[in-house]
């Protein structure tokens, strides 16, 4: 490593070669982060299909293999769907705003993968390990929904704006809710920083997460976070059975396919935020040998995996919410719990340091 | 020229750009994505500042929660571009001498005593635990929490307005009540009748 960056300074001089030479290792860093995620995105549509199809006694995708190995049957799936996505023709409607329609599924998967970019794996291993993290990985999630909204304006055509509205309706609500729960985790971690807030919930045991004091923040954010992904049962962007395929109608092919990816990507980035707020992070759940031996990025793995398998788990067990239901949920069940859990953590931490040394009150604050 | 001078002027060039483009372009859409723009280049030089804190709740409330509700209200409307147009040069004069007591007011801002790289040095790079938003939260709640309050207050009372004067109490609305729906049991709905079979003639 430091012999690469002597050479960036010898060849670009002292100032020049260590800007391109931080540029270099930033790029490395990020590349090593996206293409692993999008694998993983690829990887866990095939996983939703295997999962709910062994939910409802199907087999799913079993057929498609790499080099003709018979135990690999169906792993070869999601490469082949991705062959078929980018040989189809993207078909731009004639009255669409061409350069919006093209923009809007890029402008969809932008903010879902730039988040990434504070998430700390292990606690070196993080690109940007910045102090306002929190506030970043806001901002950044609260962008996802321009391309809702261009992506059902620009199509120009009524049922995508009706979709668009419905999916922007929902994101915004659903959005308060998420902050005002991740305003409660930052008050027990007293730090913006993801890192901080991990290992705020270091101890003994899975008991120092915290899941325990503010479980029903990590109950409001998992499925706020569900509403937010658009997923199911809260898909009614996509209600099959009532409109037409929601915000993304008109789209075919690859520009289709980002916006899934999206989706994807979405899903896997709050369930990374939920083992990072809730979970512990890459702190393993019990602090003794056998469970320490396992790097803290395989933690990590496991508990995102854990709660993806959650979205899956739901999808295939509840009926979709009716609109005007979603809407109550989010803004006369869910804020004012998230108010009120404020408030009492905020009295608990103003407690005189003589009751808060009585457990279980010690473990937390 | 270093390597931050570089970033800095290709997003002032954006920022100019994309500010001009929000009042000269026509689609009011388009104008809209332009300010949105805008906001997140002026995030960008924020950062350069090393004003980490500031830089993202601009783009958190600005672009995130702002900006939204405007797209919103922009496509929504049927614009008429051709009907905005008229009457240009009727209010033309009226709007070129606002213009001028704002550039008048600008100056007077600007090339006064407050201004200018002697009474405003680029701040000292801060050392990297340094917690920008630590350090403006501390002022917000102590030296200038009085403000603060004031500032809450205010944004509350117009919060509270705004609603009270869209709010339109209807005799014929009607609406479902959640919590009674969900508490309903079978026999409230549901009568099992006893009725002997009919005999087939």
């Amino acid at each position: 490593m430091e012999y690469i960056q002597q050479q960036f300074i010898q060849m670009f001089g002292a100032e020049w070669g260590a800007m391109l030479f931080s540029l270099a290792t930033n790029m490395t860093f990020i590349f090593a982060i996206v293409v692993p995620l999008l694998l993983g995105v690829a990887y866990l549509t095939f996983a939703e299909r295997k999962i709910i199809a062994y939910m409802q006694i199907r087999v799913g995708p079993n057929r498609v293999t790499f080099f003709g190995i018979p135990w690999l049957r169906g792993w070869g799936q999601p490469i082949a769907d991705a062959v078929k996505a980018i040989m189809k023709e993207i078909v731009i409607p004639t009255g669409a705003n061409k350069f919006l329609f093209i923009l809007a599924p890029i402008l969809t998967i932008m903010p879902a993968l730039a988040a990434w970019a504070v998430i700390p794996f292990s606690p070196e291993l993080v690109l940007a390990n910045i102090n306002a993290g929190l506030l970043y990985i806001l901002a950044m999630t609260s962008m996802g929904i321009y391309g809702i909204i261009i992506a059902g304006w620009a199509s120009n055509s009524k049922y995508a704006f009706l979709g668009a509205m419905r999916s922007a309706a929902q994101v915004v609500s659903y959005e308060l809710a998420m902050g005002f729960a991740l305003v409660c985790v930052l008050m027990m971690s007293q730090s913006l920083n993801l890192g901080d807030i991990v290992n705020g919930q270091q101890g003994d045991s899975f008991l120092n997460w915290y899941l325990i004091p503010l479980f029903p923040m990590f109950l409001v954010y998992l499925i706020s976070g569900v509403a937010e992904t658009n997923r199911a049962p809260f898909d009614v962007a996509e209600g099959e059975s009532e409109i037409v395929a929601g915000f993304h109608v008109d789209y075919s092919g690859m520009a289709f396919t980002v916006f899934f990816l999206a989706e994807y990507a979405n899903m896997i980035l709050v369930a990374a935020l939920t083992s990072i707020m809730f979970l512990g992070g890459w702190l393993p759940p019990v602090d003794i040998a056998p469970f320490t031996l396992i790097p803290g990025f395989i933690w990590l793995l496991l508990k995102i995996a854990f709660i993806l398998f959650f979205f899956l788990w739901f999808r295939a067990t509840f009926p979709r919410y009716r609109y005007d239901q979603i809407m109550r949920l989010g803004w006369k069940v869910f804020i004012p719990i998230t108010l009120i859990w404020i408030v009492l953590l905020g009295l608990i931490m103003q407690l005189p340091e003589s009751v808060r040394e009585f457990p279980p009150l010690n473990i937390w604050f | 020229m270093n390597f931050q001078d570089i970033i800095f002027y290709i997003f002032s060039a954006i920022l100019i750009v994309s500010a001009l483009g929000v009042i000269t372009v026509r689609n009011p859409v388009y104008s809209a994505l332009l300010l949105v723009l805008a906001f997140v280049t002026c995030a960008g030089l924020w950062l350069l500042l090393e004003a980490e804190f500031l830089a993202i709740t601009l783009v958190l409330v600005y672009v995130g929660a702002v900006m939204v509700l405007f797209l919103f209200v922009v496509m929504m409307l049927d614009i008429n571009l051709d009907q905005l147009r008229e009457g240009f040069w009727k209010w033309f004069p009226f709007g070129a001498v606002v213009a001028l007591i704002m550039v008048g007011e600008m100056t007077m801002v600007l090339m006064g005593k407050y201004f200018g790289l002697e009474e405003m040095p680029t701040p000292s790079a801060q050392d990297a635990d340094y917690s920008n938003t630590r350090a403006l939260g501390r002022l917000i709640y102590t030296e200038y929490a009085y403000a603060f309050e004031l500032a809450a207050v205010l944004l509350l009372v117009a919060m509270v307005a705004a609603i009270a004067l869209t709010l339109r109490h209807r005799e014929d609305k009607r609406s479902t009540n959640s919590s009674k729906q969900v508490q309903v049991k079978k026999e409230d709905r549901l009568r099992i009748v006893a009725m002997p079979s009919e005999k087939k003639e």
